[in-house]
Formats: structure tokens, sequence, C-alpha cells
């Protein structure tokens, strides 16, 4: 639905108000308390109002761990302005604190002289001791370095609720709505999106529509009269492009990128996979898109996903199957029998934190040199990821290009960070949507399973249903051209090569780099992926101090874009944050023989702007 | 490669095929006197009389011996990786239910590490063909024990006997919601051929095994059993609506006797009419699974569909999904996707 652009309203000021360029905010509570909805409805309304936006949940693994824990606390991170911004925010500025092991956990990363809001109901004794506290942290004086304000929020929401004719349980259930309600005042938004919502959503319920409805007002309400707050806040609209935007998570964008690369390339999408997290929103997101033709198939494991994808893209369509790091370890054969067939499959891996098990729920970029060389032999594939959430669906369809264009394997590396986040997007006009042609081979006249086109050194598409064409694939080595098995040992080396090539040849067909800054000087700060945000905003930052450093952004990673060699040796140094132990680190100086300076972070956490910023200073000062 | 030209081209797909045209150019490269050659030949000789165009046609294997399968069949074919034929043919019958689609897989392949895969494949009832070369061995790495070994068997990989206790097919099958069950031999080529076309016909996922010899590392398998002297006796085969009658004078029967199954002579009172009649089509497994269970020498080995029962294929019930969506929201429209959800513009 379209919503229009609400123009700030200019209200009598009964309190100060003051203009603020920047806000990030922290909704935390028990996994139980919706802050995540809470969340996403500030979202919704930031956007309509035009400020920039980036968002970050954060919840635990456990769906439900014991209320009041720790481990059971879940947070939801916006970060909003004036200005563009590409990042949910290093530090917040407000944390909404539900109950004591909400302030626990996230106390660590709020401002110094930052805003609590803390719900003082549910800082009873019982829960203190659950989240460890041995005395409470609201009367001890130990948030001295802060601005705390104590709320009844659970009181305060019953007693406005009053006349709705719901469970107790179920009235309290709404002090989420109390609290997103006095943050509207706080921060000067309308109420009317979330409203809007409300009804929407809970249309055929009236009472809890009634109910979330004066809980919201009742919250905004308790800000406007109330003598607790004397100033609030506006956040003017950013400068943004014009157009047409709507907000999106990676995972919702990756979906509809694969969805467009069918409808792009005229071919049916099959998409097989095994619920993982963060990938299985994906595989939500397209189940519920059948009208497209697309085909989901919940395998009965990672490897059966893979392999009835490589079956699809035998038969003729466009195969693709979704994990995280410990599917992809389980896909690894069925990958190289891709390879050596020379199907055209996508491999999304959304990474989380590892080994094993690891942090399902976190973030890290840990699976390159997984998907580099993760497999038995030399198995070369082609490899892109995605920088922001938005670019998530034009990487999608890049994906499928490269595979169908090469007859290749393509891994795409998302992860969780950018699966969950998310920001504005630009909708595109289809028209500006890159156009890729599938053709299938249909001659029988001269034809070889495995004779290629002399420029991409793809090997025709021919698929079952065409008269003339019957031939088998498979895992064993291929005689070159022919395609019959072959143990030939010049024959073998030769195929080795090919594979090898036809992934170096996509360098040709892939956008060359384009650097942030001068294409010379002191610092190049190389990222991939997810870290693109924090580390143009940090290169940003030091180039507006004076700095002599800039950064490119890799999108394709095997292979690279052609003219990065070139990029690297226009400067002295070469940084590059990862949010692993430095592994394109180790294949930019194995490529480019230069001596990379590794920036690791492996906390489950994205980078911190000011992370960059210090590094960045520190290595200048050198 | 070979592109005969029979069944090629435009409209040519009444062109009567024979058993010729579904043989490859290439050499086959099994043992000599391995059974393979006999499953290999009783396929080729049914595929002409399905109707089906040869271009329609794709066998997809594993790895083991019988997994070469594909090489020798002049049909699109795919030798996949170990235990996953039957997910690469769940995405080519899933994406292409006009293709007729077949597994061809061994005892080690389907329930050793693609034990998985089979049990899914069969419980989701796709239209594919599943034919299991059971030799009790693993062949094709020289002789270690198999899933399907005897326990106590001396093996390479078990100098002092198999300690595992083997693995039913037919019963793993019918666990695993097979809508199509049934059992046949590489030496009975009649049978074998009935049986391989039964399946064909089926709308649905059959599992077929074969008592297939190794004459290398297991060598007389199955001989005690299936020979032609001895077969009268140790096998019953099973005919749907007919009592199980078995013996070179068909003079012995099964009876069910509770809820065992008993052996029983004919006469001194006990007439055809007090024996267990076959009903492939019995909407519950159990007899079915009573007669799976039947093991030499305690009972004579049933040969032949144990179970043959419709339900609607995953193929279809996807497509049908796919045509409901449609129906209810109309094809997908790419511009109107990337426009849902909340939009917002800015001028």
């Amino acid at each position: 639905m379209e919503m229009e652009t609400l123009d700030l309203v200019e209200q009598p000021l009964q309190h100060h108000i003051e203009d603020v360029e920047t806000v990030t905010i922290r909704f935390a509570g028990d996994s139980g308390d919706g802050m995540q909805l809470t969340g996403t409805q500030f979202t919704n309304t930031t956007a309509i109002v035009g400020n920039d936006i980036s968002t970050l949940p954060d919840f635990p693994a456990e769906i439900r761990a014991p209320a009041g824990s720790l481990p059971g606390v879940s947070g939801f991170q916006i970060n909003f302005s004036s200005r563009d911004i590409r990042t949910p925010g290093d530090e917040p500025n407000v944390l909404v604190a539900m109950n004591p092991a909400a302030l626990k956990v996230n106390l660590i990363d709020l401002e110094p002289g930052g805003t609590i809001i803390a719900n003082t109901d549910a800082f009873t004794p019982q829960n203190l001791q659950k989240a460890g506290y041995k005395t409470n942290p609201l009367e001890d004086g130990s948030l001295s370095g802060y601005r705390v304000f104590k709320l009844p929020i659970t009181t305060l929401n019953l007693s406005a609720l009053k006349e709705v004719n719901l469970p107790h349980k179920q009235l309290e259930r709404c002090k989420n709505f109390f609290a997103l309600g006095l943050m509207y005042w706080l921060y000067d938004r309308p109420m009317e999106p979330t409203l809007k919502w409300i009804n929407d959503k809970f249309g055929r319920m009236p009472e809890v529509a009634k109910a979330n409805s004066l809980a919201l007002r009742a919250g905004y309400a308790y800000g406007e009269n109330g003598e607790v707050f004397t100033t609030h806040y506006r956040v003017r609209k950013a400068a943004i492009e014009p157009g047409k935007y709507r907000n999106i998570t990676g995972n919702e964008a990756t979906a509809l990128g694969f969805i467009a690369a069918s409808q792009l390339a005229g071919r049916p999408l099959f998409y097989g996979s095994y619920p993982i997290t963060p990938a299985s929103d994906i595989l939500h997101e397209l189940s519920q898109h059948k009208n497209f033709g697309v085909k989901t198939f919940q395998a009965e494991d990672e490897i059966a996903a893979v392999s009835a994808a490589i079956g699809a893209a035998f038969a003729g369509c466009l195969g693709l199957t979704g994990t995280s790091g410990p599917g992809l370890a389980l896909k690894s054969e069925a990958i190289g029998l891709a390879v050596m067939t020379e199907l055209p499959i996508v491999i999304a891996d959304i990474q989380r934190g590892g080994p094993s098990t690891g942090l399902p729920t976190k973030t890290e970029q840990a699976d390159l040199l997984q998907a580099m060389f993760g497999r038995n032999s030399e198995c070369p594939v082609a490899i892109v990821a995605p920088a922001t959430p938005a670019d998530c669906f034009y990487m999608a369809i890049e994906a499928f290009r490269i595979a169908t264009k090469y007859m290749v394997p393509v891994i795409y590396l998302s992860d969780g960070y950018l699966a969950n986040g998310a920001e504005p997007w630009k909708l595109p006009s289809i028209d500006e949507l890159p156009k890729f042609e599938v053709k299938f081979r249909t001659d029988p006249e001269g034809f070889y399973p495995y004779l290629r086109d002399p420029e991409t050194l793809a090997r025709p598409w021919a698929i079952p249903g065409t008269p003339g064409l019957e031939h088998r694939i498979g895992g064993l080595e291929k005689q070159d051209i022919t395609g019959n098995v072959s143990y030939d040992p010049e024959n073998h080396m030769r195929m080795v090569q090919l594979r090898a090539e036809k992934i170096a040849r996509i360098a040709n067909d892939i956008p060359d780099l384009k650097v942030f800054g001068k294409p010379y000087g002191k610092l190049l700060v190389i990222g991939w992926g997810s870290t693109c945000g924090s580390i143009t905003s940090a290169v940003e930052y030091m180039q507006s101090k004076g700095a002599s450093v800039s950064s490119v952004h890799l999108r394709h990673l095997n292979p690279f874009p052609k003219n990065l060699g070139e990029i690297i040796s226009g400067f002295d140094k070469v940084l590059i944050p990862e949010l692993n132990l430095g592994q394109l680190a180790l294949l930019i100086r194995a490529r480019y023989l230069m001596d990379a300076i590794s920036f690791p972070k492996v906390k489950g956490k994205p980078f911190k702007i000011s992370e960059i910023i210090n590094k960045i200073e520190q290595i200048i000062e050198d | 490669m070979s592109t005969n030209s029979k069944g090629n081209g435009n409209g040519s797909k009444t062109i009567q095929l024979t058993r010729k045209d579904f043989v490859s150019d290439q050499e086959v490269r099994w043992c000599p006197g391995c059974g393979d050659y006999s499953i290999l030949a009783q396929v080729q000789k049914v595929m002409p009389e399905l109707g089906i165009p040869r271009e329609n046609i794709v066998f997809v294997s594993g790895i083991g011996c019988s997994s070469r399968f594909p090489y020798y069949m002049n049909t699109y074919g795919f030798h996949g990786i170990h235990g996953r034929a039957p997910a690469i043919a769940t995405g080519i019958k899933a994406s292409r239910p006009e293709l007729s689609v077949w597994v061809i897989t061994g005892d080690g392949d389907a329930l050793s590490i693609g034990g998985n895969h089979l049990l899914h494949a069969l419980r989701r009832n796709l239209d594919i063909k599943i034919i299991m070369f059971n030799n009790r061995i693993y062949g094709l790495t020289k002789g270690q024990y198999s899933p399907t070994s005897e326990f106590g068997k001396k093996t390479k990989s078990t100098p002092m006997g198999s300690i595992d206790t083997p693995l039913n097919p037919l019963c793993v099958a019918l666990a695993s919601e097979a809508s199509f069950v049934a059992r046949s031999v590489d030496i009975d080529t009649k049978h074998l051929s009935y049986v391989i076309e039964r399946a064909a016909h089926h709308k649905g996922a059959a599992f077929v095994e074969v008592f297939q010899n190794c004459n290398i590392f297991n060598d007389g398998a199955f001989r005690d059993i299936v020979e032609r002297d001895v077969r009268d006796e140790r096998t019953v085969v099973l005919e749907h609506g007919k009592p199980l009658v078995f013996g070179k004078n068909r003079d012995k029967g099964i009876r069910l006797n509770g809820l065992h199954l008993e052996v029983v002579t004919l006469g001194n009172g006990i007439s055809e009419s007090d024996l267990l009649v076959h009903d492939e089509m019995a909407p519950e497994s159990n007899l079915a699974y009573m007669l799976a269970r039947m093991e030499y020498p305690e009972y004579p080995v049933p040969m032949g569909v144990l179970r043959s029962v419709e339900r609607p294929t995953y193929e279809y019930l996807l497509e049908d999904q796919i045509r409901v969506a449609v129906s209810k929201s109309g094809k997908g429209d790419l511009e109107k996707l990337i426009n849902s959800g909340d939009t917002w513009t800015i001028s």
C-alpha cells in the first residue's frame, strides 16, 4: 500500500522541542515482550516521515528462554537521521529497558550520558535476581552516568486499559505499545501509521485493536501531559533521492531478487532448502509467491536441498538452494557435482557465527574461504556478496546471471546482519533491471555436451525433453567436448584448467570497482559484504578530516573485479576490516603479493564506525 | 555421442521404438557374469513398450556398480553422487512433471549413505521409479558388507563376521509409505520385466528390489532361494486376488493364524480357501509388511508386487498449489511484487 509522506505537524509547544541530526534507539525486553514489533513499527513510521534509517534486530537463539533471564533478552536497534546514514548506529543514545535483564545486557552499548527509559514495574526482587543484580540499579546510584527515566509502564498501561474487556494478561501484553507511544511523542512522530496497522491487523478482534490503540495513545499522552520529560526531539527530513521507497530486510530482498531473476530469465525458480537460521526467512518468503511459478521444496536435509536444485537445473529451471555455514559444509560434495556437470545453480549462504553450530542468530563473515575452497580437489565456483540489505536484491539477480551465462554454480554470501537488518530501498522500475537471456540447445546437429562457447567457455544447456540431445552427465571426469567418462591424464589436466579458466573469464563481465575517494593516496580500505556501511561511513569521516584514505567495496569475490590490482597499486597501504580472522586479506595477499593489514572482528556483531575510524587513525599515524 | 535419429525431430513421437533404440554407444563395463546385465536388458526391453518418447526419459543414479546404469541407456542420464539419486530425481521430477524419471541404485547407495533420501522420496510419492539392485555387498569398493548383508557375514571389513542386523528393503519402503513396493530377481527375466512394467505404469513412487548376484564378491547370495531347482519351494509369487500358494506341486500355502503367517500343506482338511488372499491394493500396509518379513528358510520368499495403492503425487500437489495461488492472486507481476508492502514517495 502507498502511504503519503507525512509532514511533521507543528504543534503548539507545551514542551521544549530540540532539533537533533541523528538518533539511535534500542528497544530491549524479554523475547515475549514484543520488542521486534515495537521496533518495526517505529521504523516504518520513521521512514514515512522522511528520515534516513537503518535497523538491526538482535534476538536470542532460544525461542522463549525463561522470562526475565539474560539469554531471553531481545532487542531492536534503529538509527534515524536527517542526513544519509549507512549503519544501525554504533552506540544507542536511548535504551528502552522493559526489565532488569534487558538493562544488564544492553547497558554496555549505551553511549556515556545516554538516556535510559526503564519499566520500574519489572524491577522486582525476583527479576533483579534473575538478571544477576544484587541491588536495584535504578536505586543504588550505579546509573549516575546516565539520564534515567523510571516509569511504571506496566501499571500506567493497565490503568489506561481499564475499560477494555480482555483478560489481564492480554492487557499487560500491550505495554510495548505504551512504550512505543511514548517514544513517538519523545521523537515527534505521528501515531497514525501504527494506528492504521493495528486496525488492519486486529480488525476482526475489536477489543484487541482497541487495547493496542489505547495503549499507544496513552503512552503518547503520558509524554505530552506528564511532567517527566521536559524536552522532546525533532529529527528533520533527510535529503533523500526522490523516488518511491519501501523498507526492506536483506532476506526479503534476497527472495525478491531470486524471483526477479526467474522472471528476467523466463525460467521457473526451484528453491530447495532445509530450515536453518538465519536463512529460513528466504524459504518463508519464496513459499508465499507460488503465483510466480516458484516451486519451494523443504528438503529432508541440506544435501537433498542442493541435490534437488541440481536436478532442477539439469531439467532447465533456475536451481537455487539456501542455507547457512553448517549447511554449506554439508552441501560441499554436491556443489562439486554441479562444478563437474557444469550446471547453473545458486547457493545462498546466509552466514552466521561458527564454527559448528556456533552462534546461530549472530552475524559473521567467516565462510569466505569455505566458499572459495571448501570442496575436494580443484573445484572453483563464482562468489558474489551483497553489500547492504537492499543490495541483496541486485546481487541475487547477478548470481543467476553469472550462473546461467557461464554454466557454473555461484555462491551468494549474505550474513545475519544483512539478512535481518533493514534499510529504505528505492524501488527500481522493471526496465532498469539487468536483462539476461537463457538459451537452451535444441539443434542435434554437431551437439556435444561439453563443446564450449569460445568466449565464455560455457557448455550447452541441453535439457531433457529435447529430441536428439539425449546424453549422460555425472560426477566422473569428462572427456573434453564429448562429455564421455575419461580417465586420461592429459584430458584431466585440461579439464581442471578449463573449469578454472571459465571462472576466471567472468572477470571480463563484471563492472570495474569504483573507488570511494581519490584513486591514490596513503591508505585504501577494502571491504566486502555487510561491512560496507561501517567502512564507508568511517572513510567518509576520515576524508572530512583531511586524511588520505579511500575505500573500495567488493561485491564479486571470485573472480575479483579486473581493476582491483591497479587500484591497490595506487596506495601505500591497504586495510581490510572483516568479521573473520582475515580471510579476504589472505586472498588479497596471495593474489596481489602485497602486505594487506587485516583488521578482524569475530564477536557476532557488526563493526562500529568508530572502531574502523580508530584503526584508520592508528595506521595513518604510524 | 550417439544421437540415433529414431524418435527424434518433429512429430516423430509416434514411431515405434525398439530395444536397440535404448542402447547407448558406451561399452558396458560390468564384470562378466554380473546380474546387472540382465536387469539392463529387461529395462531396455520394457522401455519401448511404454510408448514414452526417448527424450522424455531420464535415468538418475548414485554411486556403485549399479549406478553406472544411465551410461548404457540412450536416454537422458545423470550419474550423481553417492546416495543422492532420489534427491536429484526429486528436483527433476518436481520441476518437470512431464518427464519419466527412473532411479537406479544399490543396497549401499539406497539404504546406507542415501537412506534418508530414499525414505523421503517414497513418502512424498513423487512419480519416480526406484530400482534397487540388492547384492548384499559393496562391489565397487571390492567387497565390504552392506546394510543388507546377513548378520555374521564375513567380508573384507568384517573378518570376524558382521555384527550389524541387516535391513529388509521392502520393510523400509513400506514403512516409508511407498505407494508401490515390489521384488524380483535378475535371473527370472520374465518376472523381472513384468515387475518393471508394473512399476512403470504405477502413478506414484515405485520401489522395486531386485535380487542381483555379484559373482565376484558375493557369488550365490540368493542361490538357495532363486535358482531354478529350488525356487518353486522357496519363493512364493504374489498375485493380486489370489491365494498364496507355492511349491513345485502347488501343495503349500500361507495362512494367517492370529497375527502370524504360517506355512501350511494343502490337503488334510486345509484347502486354498483357508489361505491368505493377496491384496496389493489394501489401504493399510500391515499385511504387506508381514509378507515382506517372510524370509528363507522359515518361509518362502515373496516375489512380485506387495503393494500398489494410488494417492496424489508430490509434483501434482506442488503444481496444484501454484494453480491455486495463480487463481487467487493472479499470475505473478514483478512490478507489483517490488511495489508491495508499505511504500512512500520522496519528491
